[in-house]
């Protein structure tokens, strides 16, 4: 088993195109540290620096935004599902 | 003939071509329509958009349309009424609501971005139409879809009041209703934005969404006399509305159109059940902590709001500022807008009120500076938020009449 990261649009090249990638469990932190060795340059377009994401991205963890959890320390569960999502406006 | 250059992050600057797009491809924030204010200054006078229809093309060379518009042709010019009996209660010499409750065709300010959105939608070749909505947005695009011909998917949260579902699904659009508060659905939206080639009018066409909301601020400052106000109280959800009124105003003041610069002061009012803005403006911060909604302004409950940070950092660069109100205060807030102007507003409205009624008390607004009230939708849209007792039931009797409402003694 192993966790699985939806990838939006916009991040796609850096993952070579791929729309889901899985990682092992860990922290959120260290599961974009892990996806960096595979993918170049990832954590850099998410994170504004090593602790902090960027504004206008957010990461869920089984549907649940981890601003709500323990931010980047959240812990994920062997099998849970992390989507990073761009924030959009209002209706 | 068209006046715009292309898209421009709001953020990096990188620039992009006009084309449905959800965000900055480096860095994921809201993209700007840039325009060629050059050309627009020497087409646009106050001459010539005296001389236009009284609706949201009156400003045309400032909305992001390279055609004429197909749809959406009777949205805005809504009224900005002088407010002296709301005034007197508040204790303000010199008040005006800008009422978009009586826009057209749905009765929200939404009519005003969905006429631009939708309008886009068919320049881009788009084959159906949807959003992510809190029931404003679905009236309207569900409406303007089927006066374009397109087929509209609607998403809203399962909690909506009755009569915005009712108000959306009579126009024949698919209705999916999402177990989940707004911010659910806006991930579900951006997830089938990505995966099907249609128009999501606040996902993927919000550049040019957004635009249409700046016609509110137009609208006031032409209605003034080509003045801007003092001060504006505004609503926030995902905090869009407030910053384009302002980038409205500045439009004017650019174009050479005002009597006097721009120093209106923003003012944002939220839901105390859902204020993630007005928390970040009372610490002095423009960094937004989510929340999870709890409000009966369920047009306002927004946790995650988009331009929140957008919305903050105006607020305090304009000197503003923000406040919050209760589940009864909003109720009270709508009645009170009712008994002193004869209008019906949605819970947006009251929470509007009794925001504005708190901004004088503190002091933040003063007595003497002329301040506009954004009233954005109808109350006939959200009923049973007002609280309202039951009618007196009489039988048709004369002496009745004159015992239970009067209360006279029988004179018979």
């Amino acid at each position: 088993m192993s966790i699985t990261l939806t990838i939006p649009t916009a991040l796609r090249k850096i993952t070579r195109d791929a729309d889901v990638v899985e990682a092992e469990p860990g922290t959120v932190r260290e599961i974009i540290a892990s996806l960096d060795e595979s993918f170049q340059g990832f954590r850099s377009r998410i994170c504004e620096d090593e602790d902090k994401l960027r504004r206008f991205i957010n990461i869920y963890v089984d549907g649940e935004d981890i601003r709500f959890l323990d931010n980047l320390s959240t812990r994920v569960r062997d099998g849970a599902e992390l989507a990073i999502v761009l924030a959009i406006a209002g209706g | 003939m068209t006046f715009i250059n292309g898209l421009k992050c709001r953020e990096c600057g990188r620039e992009y071509p006009k084309r449905a797009i959800a965000g900055c491809e480096e860095c994921f924030a809201p993209l700007e329509v840039d325009y060629d204010y050059d050309a627009v200054s020497r087409v646009l006078s106050r001459k010539v958009i005296s001389a236009r229809p009284n609706n949201v093309w009156r400003y045309r060379e400032l909305l992001p349309l390279d055609r004429e518009p197909a749809v959406g042709l009777t949205s805005g010019g809504t009224p900005l009424i002088r407010a002296e009996r709301l005034g007197r209660e508040l204790g303000i010499r010199d008040l005006y609501i800008k009422n978009d409750s009586v826009n057209s065709p749905t009765l929200s300010f939404k009519d005003r971005v969905t006429a631009v959105a939708i309008n886009k939608a068919l320049e881009f070749g788009l084959s159906a139409v949807g959003c992510a909505s809190t029931g404003n947005l679905a009236n309207s695009v569900a409406a303007n879809a089927v006066s374009a011909g397109l087929p509209a998917y609607i998403l809203i949260p399962d909690n909506l009041e009755p009569n915005k579902i009712i108000a959306t699904s009579i126009y024949g659009a698919r209705l999916i209703a999402v177990r989940g508060n707004y911010d659910d659905v806006n991930r579900l939206c951006t997830d089938l934005a990505e995966r099907h080639p249609w128009g999501f009018v606040n996902v993927n066409l919000r550049s040019f969404y957004g635009e249409g909301s700046k016609t509110f601020g137009h609208e006031i400052a032409e209605q003034l006399g080509w003045r801007a106000p003092a001060a504006i109280v505004v609503p926030m959800a995902g905090g869009s509305l407030i910053t384009k009124i302002h980038k409205g105003l500045k439009e004017l003041e650019q174009l050479g159109l005002l009597e006097e610069e721009v120093r209106t002061r923003l003012f944002g009012a939220q839901a105390a059940g859902c204020n993630p803005i007005t928390s970040a403006v009372r610490r002095g911060s423009t960094e937004i902590k989510p929340v999870k909604p709890a409000t009966i302004a369920k047009s306002l409950a927004i946790g995650n709001p988009a331009d929140g940070y957008h919305a903050a950092r105006l607020i305090a660069k304009t000197q503003g500022w923000a406040e919050d109100a209760s589940d009864q205060e909003i109720a009270a807030g709508i009645r009170l807008l009712a008994e002193t102007e004869g209008i019906f507003a949605e819970t947006a409205g009251g929470v509007t009120i009794a925001v504005t009624k708190k901004l004088i008390e503190q002091g933040r607004i003063n007595a003497d500076d002329l301040t506009v009230i954004a009233i954005t939708g109808n109350g006939l849209k959200t009923p049973e938020a007002a609280g309202l007792s039951e009618p007196i039931v009489i039988e048709p009797k004369i002496a009745q009449f004159e015992r239970v409402v009067l209360g006279l003694a029988a004179t018979f």
